[in-house]
């Protein structure tokens, strides 16, 4: 799918330094970040919070068939990454030897190209995940 | 509110329909249910229409004006609901809903997907619109992936194993092979699903639903009132509609769908029946993993025997539970909108004793189970024979 800069630049601060929200009512943390936190709704205020960069791999599944745009990145890894602070983020598994993806394992942002077919030029960052 | 019946059903063969387009399957499932309910065209008084992705398949919206123009019944108000791979299934109970209201007497139901008019992968990308586009898709996140993250996941927590969802796809093909409107009317080995190559890991080719044209349509009437045109309405007894987060990763449980398991509460508490008393179901199988999770999550299984369950033949033709007579969406195909009114179509010609080879036998309750994206969105119904 083709997409925008606007598209691409307002979510710059969540995809290249991981940045959510958490509600100061219930402490919860979220990512990517909310409006209305879905525990306290209205009673909730949500702040921009840094997630940690680090988690474990709760899920994963190696892509073989790919959607338009990485087809020349194929097979790769996905996974579900369950962070310090216990929120999941899915991203790409990068870096890592293919005997040291399991379920628990240790992994680690980093940051990576996503893809650079966009018809404006730009490319698109984002943050990826490697086994530690 | 009062009773919501099912008069007439339409399907049309489920495939790759090269000579065919979207107004052409779609007006052949609608012709079809008008004439199996022996009604005029001029007593529906509403058309509900589901497709999930029409602009992109095909670059079509303002689906609901199409299908009144095409059936030649403009003026009456025709509109088009939208949730993924659950359109279908959305637009029934928008119509149930403005029947039993008392609004209606008799409406029309239909669902419809062309799915083959674009490459595969272009096809992919419009299905993952069913997930979350900025932090799921953009990211290279498919719809196989997604399962497959919740396959994993189930592996780990109950030991369910690649052999056992094979299984799910071999029942499947083994029910296509006896419906006369099924994509794919093969029977297939676990030997094949296990060496059919993986799409994403550990979901396979032969785990997966296959892309798919094909148009489904349901005329509904007032319960009150379908004597008038059948001596065997089937009566939907109990619905249920429910949602979670549209990204998989934002869930707290990765071994069900949530969704599917309020949405079944609401269809059972409805219909005053649970699950035991269900003969047939039609579950959303857009993976084999999915109907796993299907009869866990509807009841039919105890959470994390589904595979084994699926692997022992219980849920097999005539066995403890029929499920996915049809074939499923993974033998009969899966033209998304369309899909949520054919679980119903086949449910009801199982109910009307019509359903051939692949008859279940006896069959008082029918269920149906529809899912959009990876679950943000679940439906499911519950109908009777009326007799």
């Amino acid at each position: 799918m083709k997409r925008s800069l606007p598209l691409l630049w307002r979510r710059i601060n969540e995809r290249y330094n991981l940045v959510g929200s958490i509600c100061q009512t219930c402490n919860t943390p979220y990512f990517p970040s909310r409006k209305i936190c879905p525990k306290c709704r209205r009673k909730g205020k949500l702040i921009s919070q840094k997630m940690p960069n680090e988690g474990k791999i709760f899920t994963f599944t190696q892509v073989h068939a790919a959607p338009a745009g990485f087809e020349h990145e194929t097979p790769y890894f996905m996974a579900i990454i369950q962070l310090k602070n216990d929120v999941k983020v899915l991203a790409q598994l990068v870096d890592s030897p293919v005997e040291k993806v399991k379920i628990g394992a240790n992994a680690k942002m980093v940051f990576r190209k996503i893809y650079e077919d966009n018809h404006e030029g730009a490319i698109a960052y984002g943050y990826k995940f490697k086994i530690v | 509110m009062r009773g919501v019946s099912v008069i007439g059903t339409g399907l049309t063969k489920f495939g790759e329909h090269w000579s065919v387009g979207f107004r052409e399957l779609i007006t052949e499932a609608a012709v079809k249910s008008i004439e199996d309910a022996n009604i005029e065209g001029k007593e529906i008084q509403a058309i509900f229409g589901g497709t999930m992705a029409s602009g992109s398949f095909i670059g079509q919206e303002h689906i609901g004006a199409l299908i009144a123009d095409q059936l030649g019944m403009n003026p009456i108000p025709s509109i088009r609901m939208e949730a993924a791979c659950a359109s279908g299934s959305v637009a029934l109970r928008s119509a149930y809903f403005a029947v039993a209201s008392g609004m209606y007497d008799v409406v029309a139901v239909g669902g419809v997907e062309k799915m083959t008019d674009i490459s595969t992968e272009e096809a992919a990308t419009a299905l993952g619109g069913a997930g979350d586009q900025e932090w799921e898709l953009f990211l290279g996140a498919t719809f196989p992936a997604l399962y497959a993250l919740l396959a994993r996941r189930h592996m780990l927590e109950y030991g369910t194993t690649e052999e056992q969802m094979a299984s799910v796809s071999v029942k499947n093909h083994a029910n296509g092979v006896l419906n006369p409107y099924a994509q794919f009317q093969k029977e297939i080995t676990i030997d094949e699903v296990m060496n059919s190559g993986y799409i994403a890991s550990p979901l396979k080719l032969l785990d997966c639903s296959p892309i798919t044209d094909g148009a489904a349509s349901l005329i509904l009437c007032a319960s009150e009132k379908a004597r008038k045109y059948t001596d065997l309405p089937i009566e939907i007894v109990g619905t249920g509609q429910a949602s979670d987060t549209l990204a998989l990763s934002n869930r707290a449980n990765m071994t069900e769908l949530n969704a599917t398991k309020e949405a079944a509460k609401q269809a059972y508490s409805q219909a005053k029946v649970d699950s035991s008393k269900i003969s047939l179901a039609e579950v959303h199988d857009c993976f084999s993993i999915a109907e796993i999770l299907a009869i866990e999550d509807l009841g039919f299984f105890s959470k994390g025997q589904g595979g084994k369950a699926s692997m022992d033949g219980r849920t097999a033709l005539n066995s403890d539970i029929s499920i996915n007579t049809s074939g499923g969406l993974k033998a009969c195909g899966h033209p998304v909108g369309a899909t949520g009114i054919k679980q119903v179509c086949e449910v009801v010609w199982q109910l009307r004793n019509e359903a051939g080879k692949r008859q279940v036998e006896g069959a008082e309750y029918g269920l149906t189970h529809n899912v959009g994206g990876s679950g943000a969105t679940a439906v499911v119904n519950i109908l009777k024979r009326a007799d």
